[in-house]
């Protein structure tokens, strides 16, 4: 690999275009720990959504009605309020009550940020799942589940094997739009200090003073990641399309 | 050389037409004079609605010739809002503008294309959707109207435009039966005004009743044709008597 | 190959998200929701009950002009950046359909580069390189802290405008065009007199849906230096230092926007329902 950083250093000297990221070994694992700590947020993040998605949807279908208006509360807030103000309150807000007193007599928070963060967005992201799986949910028609009653399925075996397959289908574009959001939405955690990709970033032009390079190379990470994820999920949909289902 | 009306109003010579690999029009001739009604069936797929929209220019031709009062209509220099104003096309799904009234429906290409004076288009507008027995309908919006009273107003539009020719392009075929006859009422009005007309149709009791001149399509290509009389009581192809043994 | 695919079928979540808010309506969901929010915030309260409850809400009404002032300019931040976004986005959706092949591949990819950037990302890239002021002519324009990221959140307004311009252009059935091309209507005509006019009903709640998502990113300008509420907040609880204050502070801030977009939210909801039944 080395010619290539070498490249970037030539380039740098004749140029005038600065990628530290390339030729310099501590800015290059920085770079490259942050991008690490971002995949993770995001990987962290689409699962957890997607869980709270489902359990949300579920309980929304519950006979409960007390159940259902404490997630349809749950919903409003989070679509209604700022992922930021979210993410301060509970890293700054619940995070200063949830602590741990060390032997020595200091207090330490017992969530690190990076826990923090995944919680807030899955969180967050999940209020717009439980409404994109209710839909998709809503969208099974009530003979199918008839269907399976009938032939001796629970509530919970006809949602598992029945309902959720057909619902999930039905979603999937919704969804991948949702977790389009969610992956762009990781670089909030910049805000707690998340060292993620727009943190290390942010340090790399503040040493460095290469703020147009940094930005470039943030945006086309960001687009390039996201195509790749909506592109994996595109083959997702056209792997999973049942004739005479979904859009 | 300047087109007189002894000559065929429009006259379709060879015509080529495919998409992609499928070829829908496989060198088709027919000639229109003027005041003819001049009814096309077919099978579905056969290409019947493709030629009506070549004639119109909405459909671009691969080879051949088609003529409306002498103009080539696949000339490139071609102006489409003369070649327009002369063919007049109603659709199977109305395709009526929703969010205009009925009036305003007639109203806007007279106003907007023709650039006529807006008192006069929209007399001339009422009267036309009187003509279409559509009195007391013209704030209606298309969404108010049924499926017959919508055609009727799509025919009206396109007379707005004053044409020399008509094309209705299967315009009872999206219609509850009802409301079928109406519009049917109205294309005969105007045929017997001398209107010349060239219909799509699957209704062969109209076509006989009311065509000159009947063409039968298969594949691309007129199969036979005739006066009504003579095509419905002794269809020559095979494949002509099979359709009509079906439909009839 | 196209690496960015358009997401057209998910272009509206309004759309799909509507059924569940349908549900949880009116005053009941404001109770509701006001509940959860509290649920959140009195086990918190009651952790560390050093200060009064009182002291508290004093507190917090000494601060709510300031609030009140840096929330005024999210209002302004999110009306400006609807603004430019609209005006930027519709022809860059109108470019999208456009019969110029170049024209469409050029506008597609700019929609797609803006939509896949992160917002924080994109406010990062107006703020550090946007001047601070700018020569119009012989004029030199400053360009405050707050334009530059109004200007910064207006670029994936943009890209999402240009994309549901594009949706609603062609969820407008093929007819329409056939048609008006038959009466000899010109494709500009056809797109303003008859394409146009029907897109704006269907566009209205998701561009409803937008201005909600703009709105709750505005405080993301908080991160980059704007003098905006969730900035002001910061620093009252600063000037406070206070524990106790970060929970209600922080829900404080929370109902306020809540009760600015809940509403948003109901009638975009309202409207669908009712274009929806329409057709």
């Amino acid at each position: 690999m080395q010619p290539v950083w070498n490249w970037f250093r030539w380039l740098y000297e004749t140029t005038g275009i600065n990628l530290t990221i390339f030729y310099d070994a501590y800015d290059r694992h920085r770079f490259f720990d942050g991008f690490l700590t971002s995949l993770e947020l995001m990987a962290s993040c689409i699962v957890l959504s997607v869980i709270v998605g489902v359990v949300g949807a579920w309980v929304q279908g519950s006979r409960s009605k007390a159940l259902r208006l404490v997630v349809g509360g749950y919903i409003q807030v989070f679509r209604n309020t700022p992922p930021l103000i979210q993410l301060y309150f509970f890293y700054f807000g619940l995070g200063s009550y949830i602590t741990i007193e060390l032997a020595n007599g200091r207090t330490i928070p017992l969530v690190s940020n990076f826990v923090w963060a995944i919680l807030c967005l899955s969180i967050n992201a999940g209020a717009f799942n439980v409404e994109i799986f209710r839909s998709g949910i809503e969208a099974v028609p009530s003979t199918t589940i008839e269907a399976a009653e009938a032939l001796g399925y629970n509530r919970l075996k006809a949602y598992i094997y029945i309902v959720l397959p057909l619902a999930f289908r039905i979603s999937l574009p919704a969804l991948n739009n949702n977790l389009v959001n969610l992956i762009k939405t990781t670089t909030l955690a910049y805000a707690i200090a998340v060292p993620e990709l727009l943190y290390v970033s942010n340090q790399i032009w503040s040493d460095n003073l290469n703020v147009p390079e940094m930005m470039n190379v943030l945006l086309i990470v960001y687009v390039a990641l996201v195509g790749l994820f909506v592109l994996g999920m595109t083959r997702l949909e056209r792997a999973l399309r049942v004739p005479g289902i979904g859009l | 050389m300047p087109w007189t009306p002894d000559q065929p109003l429009i006259h379709i010579k060879d015509v080529h037409k495919s998409f992609g690999s499928f070829a829908v029009l496989k060198g088709v001739s027919l000639d229109v004079a003027k005041s003819e009604v001049a009814c096309i069936i077919g099978p579905s797929g056969s290409g019947k609605s493709t030629l009506l929209r070549c004639i119109n220019a909405l459909v671009p031709i691969d080879s051949g010739s088609i003529l409306v009062e002498g103009q080539e209509v696949h000339d490139p220099k071609l102006d489409k809002l003369a070649l327009r104003r002369k063919v007049g096309m109603v659709f199977q799904q109305y395709n009526l503008f929703p969010h205009r009234t009925a009036l305003q429906n007639v109203m806007m290409a007279p106003i907007h294309v023709l650039k006529q004076d807006r008192q006069e288009v929209e007399a001339r507008a009422r009267r036309l959707l009187a003509k279409v027995r559509l009195v007391g309908k013209e704030s209606a919006y298309p969404g108010e109207l049924s499926g017959g009273q919508q055609q009727r107003v799509a025919i009206a539009r396109s007379l707005a435009m004053n044409p020399d020719v008509m094309l209705f392009d299967e315009v009872t075929a999206a219609l509850d039966p009802e409301t079928v006859k109406e519009v049917l009422v109205t294309i005969r009005e105007l045929a017997e005004e001398g209107m010349t007309c060239m219909l799509v149709t699957h209704e062969m009791g109209f076509a006989r009743e009311l065509a000159d001149h009947i063409y039968f399509t298969d594949r691309g290509i007129i199969v036979e044709h005739g006066p009504p009389a003579e095509f419905f009581a002794n269809p020559r192809d095979p494949r002509t008597r099979e359709f009509l043994s079906q439909i009839l | 190959m196209p690496v960015i695919l358009p997401l057209s079928p998910a272009l509206n979540p309004a759309r799909t998200e509507g059924n569940a808010i349908r549900f949880f309506r009116g005053r009941r969901g404001i109770i509701v929701s006001v509940l959860v929010l509290l649920a959140f915030g009195i086990p918190a309260a009651h952790a560390q009950a050093a200060p009064g409850p009182l002291s508290i809400i004093a507190t917090i009404w000494k601060w709510t002009p300031l609030i009140a002032s840096g929330f005024l300019l999210n209002i302004i931040i999110s009306f400006l950046a609807m603004a430019i976004g609209t005006v930027l986005g519709t022809p860059l959706g109108l470019a999208q359909i456009s019969p110029q092949r170049p024209v469409r591949s050029v506008s597609w990819f700019v929609t797609q580069f803006f939509r896949n950037a992160p917002w924080l990302v994109l406010l990062f890239y107006a703020m550090l390189l946007l001047p601070f002021n700018m020569q119009i002519g012989g004029i030199s324009i400053a360009l405050p802290d707050w334009l530059k990221a109004t200007f910064g959140l207006s670029l994936p307004v943009m890209a999402n405008m240009s994309e549901l311009v594009r949706g609603a252009v062609q969820s407008i059935p093929h007819g329409q065009w056939e048609s008006a091309e038959s009466l000899a209507f010109t494709r500009r005509q056809t797109l303003w007199m008859i394409i146009l006019p029907q897109c704006i009903k269907r566009m209205l709640p998701p561009w409803m849906n937008l201005y909600a998502i703009l709105t709750v990113a505005t405080p993301l300008c908080s991160i980059v230096g704007v003098n905006e509420s969730m900035t002001l907040t910061n620093d009252a609880l600063a000037a406070e230092a206070n524990h106790a204050l970060l929970v209600p502070m922080y829900l404080y801030l929370l109902a306020w926007f809540f009760i600015y977009c809940y509403p948003i939210a109901r009638w975009t909801v309202a409207l669908e329902r009712r274009f929806a039944v329409k057709g």
